[in-house]
């Protein structure tokens, strides 16, 4: 039974065209001081798709999430080796202005994330550090933040009042909104769902779906009905490695490698 | 397993035990505080009139109030927490923000926590040493000095603590958005902290507003009405302290009312601070 065989070890990396790729991973590692938590991950992340991430707990999907927009910059001790390379560019070159890279790529986080402001001034906060807009083109901009992530209904009579005043579902929405408005080319979502309950959940799966046809979007999730659901591309991540990558339909209706077949079935993680 | 009816009346027993003991501890530090305040009342309301707002320091024997000391105290407090406002929460954001596990940030949190318990004649003697024996004379500026060396400390730890208390996504989302941390500290970390510091400045406002010791040394005290810091400064502990002690009864009964005036602008400042800060948190 626990012997090891060739299939434990196999990856499939299903290649993307270059002319529809934005991002592209090359050899990425990762290290937590000494712990290795990333080992040499190559994958494409397909242009105004939606992109997931799946994997059991600890398998370093929020981690390669995070090598994305350079987070991990703020804590000593963490480092990436290898490139990825946005249109061309990499990001993990010690000349890439990251003020300028996180403006182009937003970030959602687990629990909601709303700063102690008015929803207006939540959703204006990132918008305001880049570009200098009238009275009318700043409101302009929240609205247009605020529909997409399909919460202008329910706030659009009280701008004014504290984000922190909304429901959980809401401020989640509000995050989307705040990370829109800056109108970058990707975004980021790490397990946006997993504090909200199921209605808030769907709502903001549809908030996501919509939301590609101007941004980039990769997500890491812990649901894989969700996956399924809003991915166009999967990448199954364990113990640090890229076990395999493709359109999501593949991933999940023929996986290539036993271990996925194995974990989306239910056998493991 | 079942357990047995006898072991659950002994923690039943137990319990009544221990949380009547929490009542009747707390009862005492309750029962203790409210004479305080009884004492203070009942003799203090009889020694207030509109002379002890209006008139300074009396000789013995003639009719006068607190008028000097009032506005000397809040000078120098209001000095000493504008001094102390700045350095504290500079000081707590750096080691909450930037210092981290630094051997620098050890050391500085050391030394506050070492001067959070200074005694406060040291200070006074220290600013003695400082500001009024090079400078040749005692004087309000370095009552306010000295102050602010003792509300330091409190404001820094305060800061210092709830800053760190704000989850660590918060500034990471910040930071995911492109701001700089220096932006994401005074945007949103302190508003999200503000009444958690705002709290800090309250104890060290309470605990300065009543020190004497470091007064005697820097500030001392002045007999007559006067606005200029660098002179000796009147100020209601010292004059609390001098009239306390001595053998005349109209003295004293103005001691009592100055006491009964630091206890109240204590609460009047605690109340309008919190309501403000509720108010805030509303809009």
């Amino acid at each position: 039974m626990n012997t090891m065989t060739a299939t434990d070890f196999e990856t499939s990396i299903t290649p993307i065209p270059a002319e529809l790729t934005k991002v592209e991973v090359k050899n990425l590692n990762f290290f937590y001081g000494k712990s290795i938590a990333l080992k040499s991950i190559s994958a494409p992340i397909a242009r105004n798709q939606v992109t997931a991430l799946i994997g059991p707990s600890g398998c370093g999907k929020s981690t390669l999430l995070r090598t994305l927009n350079r987070m991990y910059g703020l804590y000593p001790g963490q480092r990436a080796e290898g490139e990825i390379l946005m249109d061309g560019e990499n990001i993990l070159s010690p000349r890439m202005d990251l003020a300028r890279l996180r403006s182009r790529i937003g970030m959602v986080f687990q629990k909601p994330t709303p700063f102690p402001m008015s929803i207006y001034d939540n959703v204006a906060f990132g918008v305001r550090l880049y570009e200098k807009l009238s009275k009318a083109d700043m409101d302009a901009r929240v609205e247009d933040a605020l529909r997409r992530s399909a919460l202008w209904d329910e706030v659009k009579d009280k701008l004014k009042e504290s984000g922190l005043g909304l429901s959980g579902g809401q401020q989640q929405r509000l995050c989307v909104a705040r990370g829109v408005a800056v109108r970058p080319e990707v975004l980021l979502l790490d397990e946006p769902t997993s504090a909200l309950d199921p209605i808030s959940s769907a709502r903001l799966e549809e908030t996501v779906s919509q939301l590609k046809v101007d941004h980039t979007i990769v997500i890491v999730t812990h649901n894989l009905g969700q996956a399924a659901r809003i991915s166009d591309y999967t990448g199954f991540m364990y113990l640090g490695e890229l076990v395999e990558f493709g359109p999501t339909d593949q991933v999940f209706t023929r996986p290539s490698t036993r271990r996925t077949s194995d974990y989306i079935t239910g056998r493991f993680g | 397993m079942s357990v047995s009816a006898a072991r659950i009346a002994r923690r039943r027993v137990g319990n009544i035990v221990f949380s009547g003991f929490c009542i009747a501890v707390t009862a005492v530090a309750l029962i203790a505080l409210a004479a305080i305040l009884w004492s203070l009342l009942s003799q203090g309301v009889g020694g207030l009139n509109l002379d002890v707002f209006v008139k300074s320091t009396p000789a013995p024997g003639s009719k006068g109030g607190l008028a000097n000391a009032i506005v000397g105290s809040i000078m120098m407090c209001a000095l000493a927490m504008a001094i102390a406002c700045v350095v504290g929460v500079l000081a707590g954001t750096w080691l909450a923000e930037y210092a981290g596990k630094s051997r620098y940030g050890s050391v500085v949190r050391f030394i506050n926590d070492v001067l959070l318990s200074a005694p406060s004649i040291l200070v006074g003697l220290f600013v003695y040493e400082l500001l009024v024996a090079p400078f040749g004379g005692f004087s309000g500026f370095a009552g306010a000095v000295a102050l602010a060396l003792l509300a330091v400390p409190v404001i820094t730890r305060t800061t210092e603590d709830v800053l760190s208390l704000q989850p660590a996504t918060l500034r990471e989302a910040g930071v995911a958005l492109g701001a700089p941390v220096s932006f994401i500290i005074r945007k949103v970390l302190w508003r999200a902290a503000r009444s958690g510091m705002l709290t800090g400045g309250l104890l060290a406002f309470a605990r300065i507003s009543g020190e004497t010791a470091p007064l005697l040394f820097t500030a001392l005290n002045n007999q007559f009405f006067s606005l200029n810091l660098a002179h000796p400064t009147a100020n209601l502990p010292a004059v609390i302290f001098q009239y306390a002690l001595s053998a005349y009864d109209d003295w004293r009964r103005l001691a009592w009312a100055g006491a009964l005036l630091i206890a109240a602008a204590v609460l009047g400042v605690t109340v309008l601070a919190r309501t403000l800060a509720k108010e805030q948190r509303r809009s």
